[in-house]
């Protein structure tokens, strides 16, 4: 089968489910009853008014773990290939990409003793 | 039906191959909300059993119309946006959100050949589409421009991420064994005549533990609902959210369940395959058994939300980085080994 072909029934789910999605979201809109008043359309927080803006400073952890993750994933990214042609490529290919983990697990290690890893 | 009339369906819908796409598309879509919509009530009535409740009963015989009561409610319900919030992301984020996770159904084989699209790379699509939904998370919870949203956003991406990585190393040492990113080739390479010894869960054992774990972390399900965390974020990224903005948000993440309930099945679990391949059982059709499979996982994603405590987030990290993750990695070397060096032995059969 010729590649669009293969991928138009794709579009046309994901055109589906944005119309199931956009449906949903606009039907109250439409529908139902509204009185806003300035207390209830303030942001939540427990029972008083906000001190401040909300986007404050946060732990430069989550940086952190967002680094790490985009360095495994692209591990996984480049793993996937070589796991479809594995039979075909071979001790070459094993031993290759053997190598390449190899290097990246001395990383991990590192990563694991500098504390990177660590929530406290 | 007679033969004639079949034939001219049949011949009708090779004439207009999209209107066919279409039409599956439609069918798929309403077949897998009214499984949604069982699937929540299924959960309410799971957890109610476990705490001796008789959890919902009263709309409906045993409480059956339950969901689509609270739907309608849903839909009755005064959209607020707080005065704060950026209006436009903020109602982007649930559309977004329940898009992408009805959208990775588009590529999933219920049956043989009963897939919507049934395109070489499924599997990239489905991991692509559920690593896009943590923008949902986050732009809810930053647009909400509200405190525990924004800490509930900051947290979700953080543990959807960490566990996705785990995720991607299990579905890399099921590809080495199938040799194929398409869904029906890998449900087929798991069709040997041991039935259901031969599927992936019992060769890759370890890895079917992970992933159904990580699953559970990657849908924010209990016990790492820290994004929700009532006891400590109220609500979470969801606060701020009423009306049906909310119910798409809940929608979300009830079909990001069924979808990997419906990945453990086809990765793991053979997919349509009956258990058993003798009489009775080969007679049943394969939707029946993937629809009895998922909600076989199902029930377990319910009975840990009913019994496990929540983990503490220090912990859910150490999970997730020094735990899966070493474990996994290995498992890629272990597996590409044994087929290298063992290629008739267990890994390769």
């Amino acid at each position: 089968m010729p590649l669009l072909e293969q991928y138009l029934p794709l579009v046309i789910f994901i055109a589906l489910s944005a119309v199931i999605a956009g449906a949903l979201l606009v039907a109250p809109f439409l529908l139902a009853f509204k009185a806003p008043d300035p207390e209830k359309m303030s942001a939540y927080e427990c029972g008083f008014n906000p001190f401040n803006d909300a986007r404050m400073k946060f732990d430069v952890r989550f940086y952190l773990v967002s680094l790490l993750f985009i360095v495994f994933d692209l591990e996984v990214a480049f793993l996937f290939p070589w796991a479809v042609a594995f039979k075909e490529a071979g001790a070459f290919g094993f031993w290759s990409m053997m190598v390449f983990l190899g290097v990246l697990t001395v990383g991990f290690v590192y990563e694991w003793r500098k504390g990177a890893l660590e929530w406290d | 039906m007679s033969d004639g009339w079949t034939s001219a369906i049949s011949d009708f819908f090779i004439a207009y191959p999209l209107l066919l796409a279409a039409v599956k598309s439609v069918l798929l879509a309403v077949a897998l909300l009214i499984y949604v919509a069982y699937v929540i009530l299924a959960d309410r009535k799971i957890w109610a059993a476990v705490q001796l409740r008789r959890g919902p009963n009263v709309v409906g015989p045993w409480g059956l119309l339950q969901s689509f009561a609270d739907f309608i409610k849903f839909a009755l319900k005064e959209p607020v946006i707080p005065d704060v919030a950026n209006k436009g992301i903020f109602l982007f984020a649930p559309f977004i959100m329940a898009t992408l996770s009805i959208a990775a159904w588009a590529v999933i084989p219920v049956a043989d050949g009963w897939a919507v699209g049934d395109i070489n790379v499924g599997i990239l699509y489905i991991f692509a589409l559920s690593s896009l939904g943590v923008y949902g998370v986050i732009m809810g919870g930053w647009a909400s421009n509200s405190k525990y949203p924004f800490l509930s956003a900051l947290r979700s991406a953080a543990q959807m991420v960490s566990y996705e990585v785990s995720i991607g190393f299990v579905i890399i040492t099921v590809l080495l064994c199938a040799g194929s990113l398409n869904l029906t080739d890998i449900v087929n390479a798991q069709d040997t005549s041991y039935g259901m010894a031969g599927w992936y869960w019992l060769r890759l054992f370890p890895m079917f533990i992970i992933f159904f774990v990580s699953a559970l972390a990657e849908t924010n399900r209990p016990p790492f609902d820290l994004v929700e965390a009532e006891s400590e974020l109220v609500a979470g990224f969801m606060i701020e959210y009423s009306a049906t903005p909310y119910v798409l948000f809940m929608l979300a993440e009830y079909v990001a369940i069924v979808t990997m309930c419906a990945l453990l099945t086809i990765l793991f679990f053979g997919g349509w395959l009956p258990p058993i391949k003798i009489a009775p059982f080969t007679y049943v059709p394969g939707v029946i058994w993937f629809i009895l499979k998922v909600s076989f996982f199902f029930f377990f994603f319910a009975m840990v939300k009913a019994f496990v405590p929540r983990y503490r987030y220090d912990q859910l990290m150490r999970l997730g980085w020094k735990v899966f993750l070493p474990i996994s990695l290995a498992m890629v070397i272990i597996v590409a080994a044994v087929l290298q060096f063992w290629p008739a032995g267990p890994a390769g059969v």
